[in-house]
């Protein structure tokens, strides 16, 4: 977040130069991760060449989208140093009075309901957790229990809920996780998100330089243009290939991406560029110098938690958008779990200060190649919970050495 | 009434001001205080006191505390230092007494109170946040906006502007993170960020107390420098050697109790020791405060 070496270095040389030297002591941000991910994927497509294909790949991109948005819920409150162990089973009410919206309302509306759901929800516990002084982990951990309990409730209460689950209704919900842009389509709002992001990066740099102020070299910048077009042809190319039969077309890219790329851009925004996102990293680092500021530590955390929930009810619609219902046999406890792997693997720190979304979907996309991929090799499911245990142990443990590395050189 | 001269940053024995008690307001020469020349000094505390629960740290302490000078709040562990300046800076509300501000009775619930007022306290553990850089840390709780998200380009300017001033060069980028700072740099960027925000008295407690030769020297120049742009000044420091640098006046608590106050003029290192320690002096006067200090040659002619 801070002491970005774009503003330090004065050119392209001096940039890389310096990022060598923060690498050397310890300081190595989201490398371990890419090098990580790439060994995983590396390793899977070895084993099975399918790993690689379009259709698998857009898979994963379907599959990661709860994981990066469970990753990015909990990084609200990570960031504060707090965790929220309930919002896996937040998410699966979310989706349930979402479902059960839908059966009367339009779907755009029984979102709303389902979200302000998630929401309250949230707020509840950071209210109790705030005012009355208890730590997040056993509020939510009570949190978790009670809404695996009232999961039950819920769906037998909505009335379609025969047999433990709820359907969903609406196409529309369904179309989140299995439609599809064309494929022009996708490639006209690739390029308008990238040229509209490089342009904004470009303005941003000249207002600080006619400021008077050290902004990145152009160079570093149409560096970081061109990974970001790069990834955007990858995605659109690949998505855009044929997975289907030759009976049935199947391609573009699917809906949920810019879903996820939205909220993604939505909530850096609101971590990196509000005063809401700069006092919850500051309460993370020092809650007391938070304080001092004037900052209003209990509004702030009671945000976090209202955002985290919501953010997982957006993740529970994904959910049930991919599986078509949900149902009492929801898992809430594991996605938590993942939650807060999704985050750490991605790089974020569990006693707060310090994090980035990105870092969910970085995270994200590492438990869902791990997961997909382990699936393809034929593993069983508890295979993949003990791998994906070691990935985060891995994780956790280069993060927590390269950081004391760095305390003590 | 003496009032003070113009164009005075001077120390106050020989600008013929009266000592303790009465002293008025500080220096006019383009600093905070420059509308204000009312008799009052700029912070006034009369009999101020805080209990916890059965302890009393502070009893009946009547303090002036004049613009555009240093006061050197000295007193063994335990005497009420930090106790008194957390009063002053609204967070611990006092018992009984009064705080005047530019002779107006205020009243401090919360530590916000008394930022709005003018009164910034820079404390020994620094309150800093080590994951934000140092533009951040100055400005937080102050951010500027524009159209709703942080402006970040001029709170840098600001930032800038300030340790510009105050000849903070040390730190290479503006952007470093707090962190990776040295003590006195941290100091630095806690001062800064104190003046930052149009403080007319700064507090700091135990400045030098974790810092080397070379910091500590940058530290007391930061203090010499606030002086000189008309700030009031609170300095607690057990370093008797440095408050003697810095210090114009002295006030000295003792059990809770301030015994001694006047100009440092009117200390030496042993008699301050000696009123630290055991409450009373046997060099200087009677040693209580509200009463001018006998006169020393320097200070005849002045009466309060």
């Amino acid at each position: 977040m801070a002491g970005a070496p774009e503003l330090i270095a004065d050119s392209v040389g001096d940039y890389a130069r310096i990022w060598l030297q923060r690498l050397r002591n310890g300081e190595s941000g989201a490398l371990p991760v890419l090098l990580g991910l790439i060994a995983v994927v590396v390793f899977f497509q070895v084993r099975n060449s399918l790993f690689l294909s379009a259709g698998n790949l857009v898979n994963l991109m379907v599959l990661s989208a709860p994981f990066i948005l469970f990753g990015m819920a909990e990084i609200f409150v990570l960031l504060l140093g707090e965790i929220d162990l309930s919002v896996g089973y937040n998410a699966a009410i979310g989706a349930v009075v979402t479902f059960w919206a839908a059966y009367t309302l339009p779907w755009w509306v029984a979102i709303i309901i389902g979200l302000a759901a998630c929401a309250l929800i949230g707020a509840v516990q950071g209210a109790i957790i705030t005012l009355l002084g208890l730590p997040s982990f056993v509020v939510t951990l009570a949190g978790l229990l009670a809404l695996e309990g009232l999961l039950i409730i819920l769906v037998g209460h909505t009335g379609h809920g025969a047999g433990g689950s709820i359907q969903n209704p609406s196409n529309i919900l369904d179309d989140f996780t299995s439609g599809n842009l064309s494929p022009a389509a996708g490639w006209i709002v690739m390029v308008v998100l990238v040229a509209l992001t490089g342009l904004f990066m470009i303005l941003r740099d000249n207002r600080r330089r006619s400021g008077g102020l050290v902004a990145p070299p152009l160079g570093v910048t149409l560096l970081k243009v061109a990974v970001m077009a790069i990834a955007g042809v990858i995605v659109v190319f690949v998505s855009n290939k044929n997975r289907g039969s030759l009976l049935v077309t199947l391609h573009g890219v699917p809906w949920v991406v810019l879903i996820v790329l939205g909220v993604l851009v939505l909530y850096t925004v609101l971590t990196g560029r509000t005063r809401f996102g700069r006092y919850v990293y500051a309460i993370g680092g020092n809650a007391e110098a938070a304080r001092r500021a004037g900052v209003n530590l209990k509004r702030i955390r009671t945000v976090a938690f209202t955002l985290c929930g919501m953010t997982g009810g957006i993740a529970g619609i994904l959910l049930g958008s991919q599986l078509n219902s949900v149902g009492t046999n929801f898992n809430g406890g594991q996605y938590v779990l993942f939650a807060v792997a999704a985050a750490v693997i991605g790089g974020t720190n569990l006693f707060g200060g310090r994090g980035r979304m990105l870092h969910a979907v970085l995270g994200g996309l590492v438990v869902a190649v791990i997961d997909n991929g382990l699936a393809l090799i034929g593993l069983n499911a508890a295979d993949t919970d003990i791998v994906t245990a070691i990935v985060l142990l891995a994780a956790v443990t280069i993060d927590t050495v390269a950081r004391r590395s760095r305390a003590t050189s | 009434m003496v009032t003070a001269s113009a164009g005075d940053g001077a120390r106050p024995a020989a600008a013929g001001r009266a000592p303790s008690g009465t002293a008025s307001s500080g220096a006019a020469s383009g600093g905070p205080q420059a509308a204000d020349q009312t008799d009052a000094p700029l912070l006034r505390l009369r009999n101020i006191g805080k209990s916890f629960g059965p302890v009393q740290a502070l009893v009946g302490v009547d303090l002036d505390i004049p613009a555009g000078q240093v006061t050197a709040l000295v007193g063994d562990n335990g005497a009420g230092k930090s106790t008194l300046i957390k009063t002053i800076s609204g967070i611990w509300e006092r018992t009984p007494g009064e705080m005047l501000w530019n002779g107006t009775a205020v009243h401090l619930h919360t530590p916000k109170d008394a930022t709005d007022l003018g009164i910034a306290t820079v404390y020994q553990d620094l309150a800093l946040c080590d994951n934000l850089d140092i533009v951040q840390n100055m400005l937080l709780g102050h951010e500027m906006r524009r159209h709703g998200l942080l402006d970040e380009v001029n709170m840098e300017l600001t930032a800038k502007r300030t340790l510009a001033d105050l000849r903070v060069v040390s730190v290479r980028s503006i952007r470093q993170p707090v962190g990776s700072l040295s003590g006195g740099q941290r100091q630095s960027v806690a001062v800064a960020k104190a003046v930052m925000l149009d403080a007319r008295l700064v507090i700091m407690d135990e400045p030098t107390a974790a810092l080397g030769v070379t910091q500590t020297e940058l530290v007391l120049e930061l203090i010499a420098r606030l002086k000189s742009r008309g700030h009031a000044v609170i300095v607690i420091s057990h370093n008797l050697t440095e408050v003697f640098q810095v210090a114009d006046r002295l006030a000295v608590l003792y059990l809770g109790r301030l015994v001694a106050a006047g100009p440092a003029s009117d200390f030496d290192t042993q008699s301050a020791v000696e009123v630290m320690t055991t409450g009373k002096s046997t060099r200087v006067g009677n040693g209580t405060a509200g009463e001018p200090a006998p006169s020393r040659g320097r200070d005849s002619g002045t009466e309060g």
